[in-house]
């Protein structure tokens, strides 16, 4: 049962600040090394990607997604290259990193604290002048707002994932990364997060979105990639239709795209 | 022309004869000195023959408090700035020798008051400082045994190296402020012995063949932690 | 990008942000209490003990309440670090604060001055305890002895949450955490403990200043040093 969830609410006042000059692409990298010890986790990686791009990252494990995810969040230093967003330079300061949004299967939350005092917390942290009402939109927009004054340890896995989805989107990032977001999920949860990050995309955010499901990667994503230890060996534009109906398109596409995925994995011998 | 000792890992080719040939240089010092103090130096008047535990227990002290305990600060301080793995090397092996050193200073120390004056302990700066030296740095080898990642396990214990050396002038400082408060009896200058010109040379070779016997262990160790890293990186790659 | 939708902010600052993460801890903390109360039994628990093994026509209670409640005060402030970053890690709620603009120094601050008010909540129980069970005679001196307290616990805090920030990055952080903060709280509790025992014994504040300017001094330098060294424990 699909309810709609309306994203594009636009905040009442305007930034404070001049608007930035538009960006050719919202989000560059350019030679990403990050070694540790002798081994290289990521080793050479480039991607740009325009504001509304949804890039699905698909790999088995140890391909180094989660170390090139970080590097594109500014939570790791690369050994070598460089991350730009927006045209800043990554890590950068709080400009910059108040456009970044964090989701993984980790849910980032204070487990004695409620689903409010969470989500409150991150809000200030990201500076909201109204974090009040910023709190109770999120709460609201992931669908968990009655349960928002119970502490988060007595919550269901799958609300749990919404309320760190609203601590995510609470300040409107502009790049908003996922890492395996649908782990532990059920359908309910599955559905309001694709919903969720289908509006954002729609509002013109870049989504980097590590998984292992082909399926609900693929269904909303722009580009799709293949990582195998390290750099990625394959990349392609998705043309799937962006809604619940999976056309014959998508399907021939995301059958095609799994075959792909296969034979490269096997062939890479992980 | 390799020299090689029982235990010692085989010298790598391009050290032949190097890194050996310095061991046995202390090696022989510190025999030599050991002769020298038992059998041609004075014994003192007032202490009798345990005296000569000075010159074993003071020049471990000054190379286990300043050389090794100074190196693991440099390195450590160091390791912060450029990151490179030679440095952390450098700092683990210091660290270990230095309780090597250290272990000895507080095993002597107990061992020279009973037979010199009667007590085991003396809370005299230099071997108060030692103990709490002793435990830093056990607690510093303990940190890197706790942690498996190299990297990591570099720059933490870089961490508590960096803020060791902070710590070393706020313990002398204690020490100092201790015994002012509570002085210990002149007459005995367990920190500060009167030493007839025989003694102090005998004390200073004392002192120059420890400072060798460091450099030589110093050496062994850090080419042993190399080859066991190299070795490690092979493995994981 | 569309500009018009992002939400009005106001860049925090330094203090906001420090304030912010010791209230998030406080809260935490006192909604679970578990380490509070463990940190509270063990302080006054210990100081009956200490009471009930004293033979006080061996040893005046002047004599023996400085040690008594310098060694509760170094064992309980290690309960009440242990559980500092903890609560970062089981979730990695510590990423999202990373991700966030907050500085790194912010975080430390924030944590440290959590466990500043923890230790100073212990203590407000130690300290009467001391007082009530070794019979202490009231005085003025009580505010110097007060005035100690608080300067130790600074320092105590600030090198604890480094350590506790080291110890949380490996496989025995707890049993680690005493080992690698004692050696640093030597020069804290000697001086707190020997400018206690001269000022219970009613000598004159001026008595006791070098002790209490080591402390100041040790404060100042490693308030400073483990600030700049934290972002160090971080792995970026």
């Amino acid at each position: 049962m699909s309810v709609p969830v309306d994203m594009s609410i636009a905040t009442p006042r305007p930034e404070a600040t001049a608007p930035a000059a538009p960006a050719p692409a919202a989000l560059i990298a350019d030679g990403l090394v990050r070694r540790f010890g002798a081994r290289a986790a990521v080793d050479g990686v480039s991607l740009a990607l325009a504001p509304g791009a949804c890039l699905a990252l698909f790999g088995p494990n140890g391909a180094g997604k989660t170390t090139l995810l970080r590097m594109l969040g500014g939570l790791l230093k690369p050994t070598s290259g460089t991350v730009t967003l927006a045209g800043h330079r990554l890590p950068g300061d709080g400009a910059v990193r108040r456009l970044i949004g964090l989701i993984s299967h980790h849910s980032m939350l204070y487990a004695a604290l409620t689903a409010r005092e969470n989500v409150r917390f991150a809000a200030e942290c990201q500076g909201l002048v109204e974090a009040d009402a910023a709190t109770t939109a999120a709460l609201e927009r992931l669908q968990v707002l009655d349960r928002a004054d119970t502490p988060v340890r007595l919550l269901s896995r799958g609300l749990q994932q919404r309320v760190s989805i609203a601590r995510a989107l609470v300040h409107q990032p502009r790049l908003v990364l996922l890492d395996e977001p649908y782990t532990g999920l059920d359908d309910v949860g599955a559905r309001a997060l694709t919903d969720a990050l289908r509006a954002l995309r729609n509002d013109g955010a870049t989504l980097v979105l590590v998984t292992h499901h082909l399926g609900e990667g693929l269904a909303f994503a722009t580009e799709a990639a293949i990582m195998l230890r390290g750099t990625i060996v394959a990349t392609e534009a998705v043309t799937a239709a962006a809604d619940d109906r999976v056309s014959a398109n998508g399907l021939a596409s995301t059958q095609a795209f799994a075959e792909r995925y296969r034979d490269l994995v096997m062939a890479g011998g992980a | 022309m390799a020299v090689s000792l029982p235990g010692a890992a085989p010298a790598p080719p391009a050290a032949r004869g190097g890194v050996d040939g310095l061991l046995i240089v202390a090696l022989v010092a510190c025999a030599g000195v050991i002769v020298r103090a038992l059998a041609f130096t004075p014994v003192d008047a007032m202490q009798g023959p345990a005296q000569k535990i000075l010159y074993l227990h003071a020049p471990a002290a000054i190379v286990g408090l300043y050389f090794a305990s100074g190196l693991v600060a440099i390195s450590s301080l160091m390791y912060l700035w450029l990151k490179d793995p030679r440095l952390d090397r450098i700092a683990e092996s210091s660290a270990e020798i230095a309780v090597v050193f250290l272990s000895i200073v507080l095993a002597t120390g107990p061992l020279w008051g009973k037979t010199a004056w009667g007590t085991w302990w003396v809370w005299d700066a230099r071997l108060t400082s030692t103990l709490f030296f002793w435990f830093l740095f056990v607690a510093y080898l303990v940190l890197r045994g706790a942690i498996e990642e190299p990297q990591a396990r570099a720059r933490l214990s870089a961490v508590m190296g960096g803020l060791a050396t902070l710590l070393v002038p706020f313990i002398h400082l204690t020490v100092y402020l201790f015994r002012t408060m509570h002085p210990t009896p002149v007459v005995l200058k367990p920190s500060a012995p009167s030493m007839s010109g025989q003694m102090l040379s005998t004390f200073g070779m004392s002192t120059m063949a420890f400072i060798l016997l460091f450099a030589a262990l110093l050496r062994l160790r850090v080419r042993w932690a190399t080859l066991r890293d190299a070795n490690l990186e092979r493995q994981s790659v | 990008m569309t500009i018009a939708s992002r939400p009005a902010v106001r860049v925090p600052g330094f203090l906001a942000d420090s304030w912010r993460i010791a209230r998030k801890d406080l809260l935490i903390e006192f909604r679970t209490r578990s380490a509070f109360l463990a940190a509270a039994v063990f302080a006054v628990l210990s100081v009956a003990i200490f009471r009930f093994t004293w033979d006080a026509t061996a040893v005046p209670a002047i004599d023996l309440a400085p040690p008594v409640l310098w060694v509760i005060f170094t064992f309980s402030g290690l309960l009440g670090l242990n559980r500092s970053f903890g609560v970062e890690l089981a979730d990695r709620a510590m990423d999202a604060m990373l991700a966030s603009p907050m500085s790194r120094e912010a975080v430390f601050a924030g944590k440290a001055l959590a466990n500043l008010v923890f230790v100073a909540l212990v203590q407000a129980l130690t300290i009467p305890a001391i007082a009530l069970f070794f019979d202490l005679p009231a005085g003025a001196w009580w505010w110097s002895v007060v005035g100690v307290a608080v300067l130790a616990m600074i320092g105590l805090t600030a090198v604890g949450t480094l350590f506790a920030a080291v110890a949380s990055n490996t496989r025995l952080a707890e049993m680690l955490l005493p080992m690698l903060a004692l050696p640093f709280f030597v020069p804290v509790v000697i001086p707190a403990a020997q400018a206690t025992a001269l000022l219970l014994a009613g000598r004159p504040v001026s008595d006791v200043a070098s002790w209490i300017k080591m402390l100041v001094a040790f404060d100042l330098v490693f308030v400073a040093a483990c600030t700049v060294a934290f972002p160090y424990t971080l792995d970026e």
